[in-house]
Order: structure tokens, then sequence, then C-alpha cells
């Protein structure tokens, strides 16, 4: 039964049930979650559980397509896929696997029309459509299992866990969205989610404004979005509707994108739009201010939210639509870009952030704001895989990371994230954690033979390889900051010695401990429960094991997820998996492609794209007539430990210079730079800077939106004053003279006389019908219904 | 013909429930005669859509029935209020919206 229904492609099909679980599970939890035994959580667990089993499925399954593209290259899956063809490569690319075109999995219904205009609502299930389905569903997963213990007896414990429902389902919307108007959907649901999320514990005023705050700059980049949408619509439409479909559809964007025919500047300024939105939404300078702010949410929510799945929302975006920015920036002939740029700042600038932070879950966020750059660094530079891939290995790491800070407060420091006052030698009081943690950190850093290097050093490598050399360098000096904030911040955490709450000192006055759980509602019930706690185990502790669980499995696939796409060891099993091929396909797979009468067509566009060599193919030539791109075609840099050799060095090197400052700083002996910036003003000023973030809050809003608002103000009542008084003075002072006159012969004579009569009738009306105004509602009713009588009866008479 | 019936059955529960709305001091009293009224043009509408064999007359009373049922609750949760701040629901009392 379960290998047949396996076979049949059934979970590929009906991949549309992934987000339609949770949301179920979420209308669940809302209208009867407070009447279950577990608080609404039971709905929340199982209906990931669900999603997560069929994504598993459908990866199976996805695979198996994958594989029998390659080797029968046609009809993939036998005929329960009408549309399931491939094309057979061309001669098999530098890594010597082979690149059939693997037909995506696309179902669409209509969702509403308007003028003429079908929106459509489906599934697109390709292979980075596929690796998010089940990084989600999994991460979402092992978060609400975590999240069980985490917030139990919570006073909103229900809405949290519908709060984190609704945003997997609405991640999981957007990741198979078809077209553009289901993946905006999709987009704001995380938003809100992510808005209800963070002011969780909305009673302290920072978290509702770090809400605000996140919303608000999300929103601005959301204007990106729209705009590009639109852009792109206009600019595909035309090309799209001759072919069957619509310019909202991905696949249409894609291959009119390749097409020849697109016009660059549309291209241009729709990527620009589009890749504002994702500025915003995955945290990239300069609007990254959002996403250390948002810590101040439960840690759950920061792990799975705003580290490992929804701020990869913007470059899953960029990765998407890729063609748009592929032919729009034209990525693979210039040395610079918007894209790269804008990674590269925000790599360097956030990782120097994270040297200045005492809060530990903020160090991790300018971290996972620096990893982001990462990503989009990868996909300016062209390394559309390696970038995908560090999603993919990112989100298991950064979760871990996350999870065990939150274990860490939970457990060690009695609820506070301050690393400088209140951890500290946690190491030996909490080994599971402090394991997980540095199994996390080494992947992070991009130590070998952890899954960070794989992912990471690609991405440097390709940007070398496709002639992005000064990016090359700001890829490399990131990895050598990434790999001294991360020492500072487990030095700090869980060698030398305890300080504060992880010495088993108690907070007396808790909201002097300026983390956002110590001051949420069920804060009462919590410190009841956690003095027992600390009554029996005397000080920091290992957290409970649906806590650990989730760390230990994380921190596995931390190593081990590597290995899906090492080169160092020879495996290529997520590129052959994931990447789409940037080959030519016959067009009918532009429009629904279901019957199978053009397959002359497919094979005509096989044999002209035979010939075609390394700087041929998609994305560099104008596909034949009759054919189309859905990818460009990427070559990948070869890998070779001489060339991953600079990045580790730097990394060794980081690491070593930072725990030497670190022991040498934090630790208790005396030491030269002990003490450096209450000495020398350059290192205090720089320090400021950094503490202060670059002033960018401030620029926002002392300067932007005072600049924006106070000009429009002051211009606005100089207008007042100067221009529209001047100019009712004027007529004011002409109009004097004649009203002078007026007034002297007409008005006190004629107007007077009648104004003041009618002013009497009007007056003695009024009294007259004072009683009326009796303020009793019978009476009130009395008339009305004899007004109508009234009215009924001269209704009858008229018309006899 | 029937619907003759019908409307006169129509008509005098649309004067019944004028006579209880002018009548009557108890909130709760004019509340439900402004229901018969309302259920007075609900007879009237089947009424009429039974004369000119039309479904729409059918779909207005639901609708009427809808709003009814809107208004009352609108109307009850006043004549609560009314009563927390006054403790009483005589309408004669009630003159605060004299002019």
């Amino acid at each position: 039964m379960l290998a047949s229904t396996l076979s049949s492609g059934w979970f590929l099909e009906n991949a549309w049930l992934i987000p339609l679980i949770p949301a179920i599970g979420f209308a669940f939890i809302i209208f009867f979650g407070k009447r279950m035994p577990q608080g609404g959580s039971e709905f929340g667990l199982l209906s990931m559980a669900a999603s997560f089993a069929i994504a598993v499925g459908a990866t199976v399954q996805w695979i198996q397509r994958v594989n029998s593209a390659s080797s029968e290259g046609e009809h993939a899956l036998g005929g329960f896929f009408g549309f399931a063809r491939a094309v057979l490569p061309m001669a098999g690319e530098e890594g010597g696997h082979s690149a059939a075109f693997v037909e995506p999995v696309v179902r669409t219904w209509t969702w509403w029309q308007s003028g003429g205009l079908e929106f459509g609502v489906g599934q697109h299930i390709d292979g980075l459509s596929i690796m998010l389905l089940l990084l989600v569903t999994f991460i979402s997963l092992l978060v609400q299992i975590y999240s069980t213990e985490y917030v139990s007896g919570d006073r909103r414990y229900t809405h949290f866990f519908a709060a984190l429902t609704l945003f997997s389902a609405g991640m999981l919307v957007m990741v198979l969205a078809e077209n553009m108007i289901q993946l905006i959907l999709g987009w704001e649901i995380m938003g809100l989610c992510s808005f209800m999320l963070i002011g969780h514990w909305w009673e302290e005023a920072a978290n509702s404004r770090a809400a605000l705050k996140a919303f608000f700059t999300v929103r601005v980049g959301d204007v990106g979005l729209l705009v590009g949408t639109a852009v792109i619509f206009f600019g595909a439409n035309d090309w799209a509707v001759e072919r069957g479909s619509n310019g909202f559809s991905i696949r249409a964007i894609s291959a009119w994108a390749l097409s020849g025919e697109a016009s660059n500047s549309v291209l241009f300024w729709g990527g620009v739009a589009l890749f504002i939105a994702a500025i915003g939404k995955s945290g990239q300078f300069p609007l990254h201010t959002w996403l250390p702010d948002a810590m101040a949410g439960p840690t759950p929510v920061s792990s799975l939210l705003h580290s490992s799945t929804m701020v990869v929302a913007g470059v899953f975006l960029v990765a998407r639509v890729y063609p748009v920015f592929f032919v729009g920036f034209d990525i693979l002939d210039t040395a610079v870009n918007l894209i790269t740029i804008i990674g590269g700042i925000t790599i360097i600038a956030a990782a120097a952030l994270a040297f200045v932070q005492d809060d530990i879950k903020k160090v991790l966020a300018y971290s996972t704001v620096s990893q982001l750059g990462y990503m989009m660094l990868g996909l300016g530079v062209g390394a559309w895989l390696p970038a995908v891939f560090h999603i993919f290995t990112h989100a298991f790491f950064k979760c871990a990371l996350f999870l065990a800070a939150g274990s860490v407060s939970h457990s060690g420091s009695h609820h506070s994230f301050d690393m400088k006052k209140d951890m500290g030698g946690l190491a030996r009081k909490m080994p599971i954690t402090a394991t997980t943690w540095m199994i996390s950190t080494a992947a992070l850093c991009g130590i070998p033979f952890f899954s960070g290097f794989f992912s990471k050093d690609e991405i440097i490598d390709n940007a070398s390889h496709n002639g992005y050399q000064f990016f090359y360098w700001v890829g490399l000096i990131g990895a050598a900051m990434t790999a001294a904030y991360m020492t500072r911040a487990t030095y700090l955490t869980f060698f030398g010695a305890p300080r504060g709450a992880a010495a088993g000192e108690h907070h007396d006055d808790h909201s002097d401990a300026h983390d956002a759980h110590a001051a949420h509602d069920a804060h009462d019930d919590h410190d009841a429960h956690h003095d027992d706690h600390h009554g029996r185990h005397a000080g920091p502790h290992e957290s409970p094991w649906r806590i650990t669980a989730p760390l230990v499995i994380l921190a596995s696939l931390a190593i081990f997820s590597g290995y899906l796409n090492a080169p160092a060891v020879g495996t290529h099993y997520f590129t052959d998996w994931v990447e789409p091929a940037g080959v030519a396909v016959a067009a009918d797979h532009a429009a629904t492609a279901t019957d199978g009468e053009e397959h002359a067509l497919g094979f005509a566009a096989l044999a002209a794209e035979e010939e075609g060599g390394y700087s041929e193919g998609c994305g560099f030539t104008t596909p034949e007539d009759g054919t189309v791109c859905y990818a460009p075609k990427l070559s990948h840099a070869e890998f070779a430990w001489s060339k991953a050799a600079p990045s580790i060095v730097l990394v060794a090197f980081g690491i070593l210079m930072s725990a030497w400052l670190s022991m040498g700083v934090f630790g208790d002996r005396k030491h030269p730079l002990k003490g450096l910036t209450s000495r020398s003003g350059i290192a205090r000023r720089g320090h400021a800077f950094l503490v202060n973030k670059y002033y960018l809050d401030h620029l926002y809003e002392g300067v932007i939106v005072k600049a924006v608002a106070h000009p429009i103000a002051k211009a606005a009542y100089w207008i007042n004053q100067n221009i529209l008084d001047g100019v009712v003075n004027g007529v004011g002072r002409s109009g004097r003279a004649t009203g002078e006159w007026v007034y002297r012969n007409l008005d006190q004579r004629v107007v007077d006389g009648a104004v003041n009569a009618s002013g009497l009738v009007a007056s003695e009306t009024g009294h007259a019908l004072q009683p009326i105004q009796s303020g009793k509602v019978n009476q009130y009713g009395a008339l009305l219904f004899g007004a109508a009588t009234v009215g009924a009866i001269v209704l009858i008479l008229v018309n006899i | 013909m029937y619907a003759v019936n019908f409307l006169i059955l129509g008509a005098l529960l649309f004067s019944l429930g004028v006579f209880g709305v002018i009548a009557r001091r108890n909130a709760v009293m004019v509340l439900m005669s402004i229901e018969l009224i309302l259920n007075a043009v609900n007879v009237n509408l089947i009424a009429f859509a039974m004369m000119n064999n039309s479904a729409e007359g059918h779909v207005f009373a639901l609708y009427v029935i809808a709003v009814a049922a809107a208004e009352v609750g609108v109307g009850l949760a006043m004549v609560l209020m009314i009563y927390r701040n006054r403790r009483s629901i005589a309408l004669d009392e009630l003159s605060a919206m004299k002019g």
C-alpha cells in the first residue's frame, strides 16, 4: 500500500495539503484550543506532524522523479503525470553528473476572477520548494515540541500555538506558491504572525514596540513587493498570455525573463523593487534593524521565525524568480551589482555589531542577519545552488543555537539572556545544551566537516569563480568575523567563572533582568515552579527532554546535513535534487502542458541544445523558437582544498584571536586589553558606534521621520502664513471697502430686515416645535408612525 | 384570494406592533413590538412573493430576519446598559434625549 502510494506520485500531486493542514489546525486551535487538555497545542503538533509526513513523502517522490528523469530521460514517473516529461540533458556538467530538466509539478485552481484576469491558487513543486517544504515542516514540528515545555503555563498558551501554526501555514503557502499573488498572500500571513508572536508578551511596552517596529519595517519592504509584482506583471503578461499562462505565474515570469524578449529596464526595475521586499523581510542592510529587536519574542519564535524560516523568505523570493535578477542585473557579466553590494555590506556590518552585544539572543540575531547576507551574496554572484544550500544548513544550526540559548535561559540563567551578568561556566552544568551549542557554532563558523563549511565556502568560492573578486574577500573577512564573535559568545556563556544567576544567585527584582521572558505574564507561576526546581537542584541544571531532544536532533543535522552536497567527499545529491537544469525545453511546458501531442518539439529542442557549449545555454543565448528556459545555466566552481585553505586559515585565526581576547578581557587575569574602552578614546567611540547600531535607529526615527514629517509641516505652515494669508488679506482689504458701502446701504436696510424676519419666524417655529422633542421614545415612535400613516394616506389618495 | 388574508394578518400584526411601541413603558416590550412590526413586514413580503410567483420576496424576508436578529442584539445590549446605570427600564423616565 505504502509502496504503491509512493510510486504513484500521490504526495507530489497533493502537496497543496501541506499548507492546508496547519491552516485547518489553526482554526481548530482558535475555536476549540482552550477546551482541550493541552490547551490546543495538540492540534498544532498534530497538524505539523501530518504536514511533515506529507512533505517527507513528497521529497521521496521528488527524488525518485529526479533520478528517473536523469536515467530514463522521458516519462519520468509513467503515465500518471501527463506532463511528467523530461528532456535529456546536454552533455554532462563539469561535475560529471547529468542535469536533466525535471518538470515541476504544477497545479492551479482559479481563486477569483476580476476584469478578465484569472487569479490562480495552486502549487509549484520543484526542488527549491520541496527543500523548503521539508525544512519548514520539520523545524516547525521541533519548535512546537520545544514550545510545549518552554511556554508552558503561559497565559496566552493557546494563542501562542495558534499563531505559530498559522505562521507555518503562511510560510508553506508562500513556498509552494504557483504565482506571485499567492506568494504575497503567504508573505503577508507571515508578517502578521511575526507581529503577533514578537508582541506575545505585549504587557511589556518594549515588546509591543519591537513588534510594531518589525511590522512597519517589513511593510516598507512590502511596498517593493507590490510594485515589483506589478512591474513584472505588466512586462510579462502579454508574452505569457500568448503561451496560455499569465503574468503572475512564476513559471511564466521565469521563462519570460530568459526568453530574450523581455525589456531589460523592466527586468531591472522589477528586480530592484522585488529586492527591496527581500531587504525588508530578510533583514538586509539598511532595513535589518527590526530583526535584533524581534528577539523580544519568546525564544521558540526567534528560533523558528527570525532565524531559520521566515527571514529566508526574502532569499527565497530572489531564488524563486531568479531569472528576473539574473537577466535584470546581468549577474554573470558584472563584478558588482545591487544584490552583492547589499549582501556584502550586511555580512560585515552585522558581524561587527555582533561583537558588542551582551544579550545572547542578539548575538545570534546579528549572526542571522550576517548569514542572510551570505545567502544574498551567493544569489548575487550567481551561486544559486550554494545560496539555497546555505538556507538549508543554516536553518538547522541556527535553530539549534537559538534553542540552546533558550535552554540556557530556561534552566541555567533564570530567564536572563545577559551573557555578561548571568552566564559563564555553564558547560559543566548543562552538558547537552553546551555540546549542541558548540557543534552548531562550529557549523556556523564554517569549520571543515561541519555543515556550514560546505555551504558557506561554496558561496565564497563561487564569488571568485564568477568574477566577483572583491566580494570573495568580503566573504572571507565575514567568515573570520563570524568565527570570532561566536567564540566570544561561547566563552561568555559556557566557560569562565559563573556569574549572576548562573552562579546560583537569584534576582529579587525581576524587572531588573532585561529579558522579555522574565517580564511575561505567567511569571508568577513560572517563578514558583522554578523556585521548586532550584530548591532541589541548587542553581543551573540541564533542561528537560522536550527541550534537549530537539536540540540533539538539530545538532546532529548541523553536522550531517552538509554531506548532502559536500564536494570534499564527492557528494552532490543536493545539487541533483534541487537545482533546476538550465536547459531549454519545449514551449508547451509554459502552458499547463497536459497533452502529450508535442513530443516532437521537445526532442527538437534537445537536438538544438546538445550542441551548446559552456557559455551557451539558458541565460546566455536566446532559446530557440518553440522552446523556453526556466532557469539560467550556472556553472559551479570546482572544489579544491587549496581554495578552501584561505577561509579555513581565517576562521582558525578568528577563533584563536577571539578566544585569546575573550579570556583576556572577560577572564580573571590581568590583561593589557582589559578596560580598553575606558582608556582609549578611539576604542570607546568605536564601541559606542557599534553599541548604537551605527545610529541607524536614530537615523530612521530621529532624522528621517523628522526630516519627512517636520519640513512638510513647516512648509505647510509657511505656505499657510505667507501665501494663503497674503491672498486672503489682500482680498480682504479690497473687499472691505466694498463691504462697507454694501453694509451701509444694502445690508442694514434690505438684508437685515429679511434676516431678522426669517430669524423671528424660525425662532417662533422652534419654540412651537420644542415640546415635540420630549426625549420620550414612545412619543418619537408615535410621531414616526403618525407621519408614516399620513404618508400612506397621501399615497393612497394620489393613486386612486 | 388567500393572499388578501395574509395581508390582513400582516396589517393586524403591524398595528399591534405600533400600538406596543407607542403605549408600552417597558423597553423590552417595545423591542418585542418592533419585532412584531418587522414580522408583519415579513408576512407581507411573503404574501406578495406568493402573488407574483417570485422567490425574491422570500429572500428579502430572510434578510429582514437576519437584520432583525442583529437589531434585537444591539437593542437588548442597550437596554441592559440602561438598566445597569439607572436600575430601571421604564422608557418614560428616560428623557436624556430631550432637546
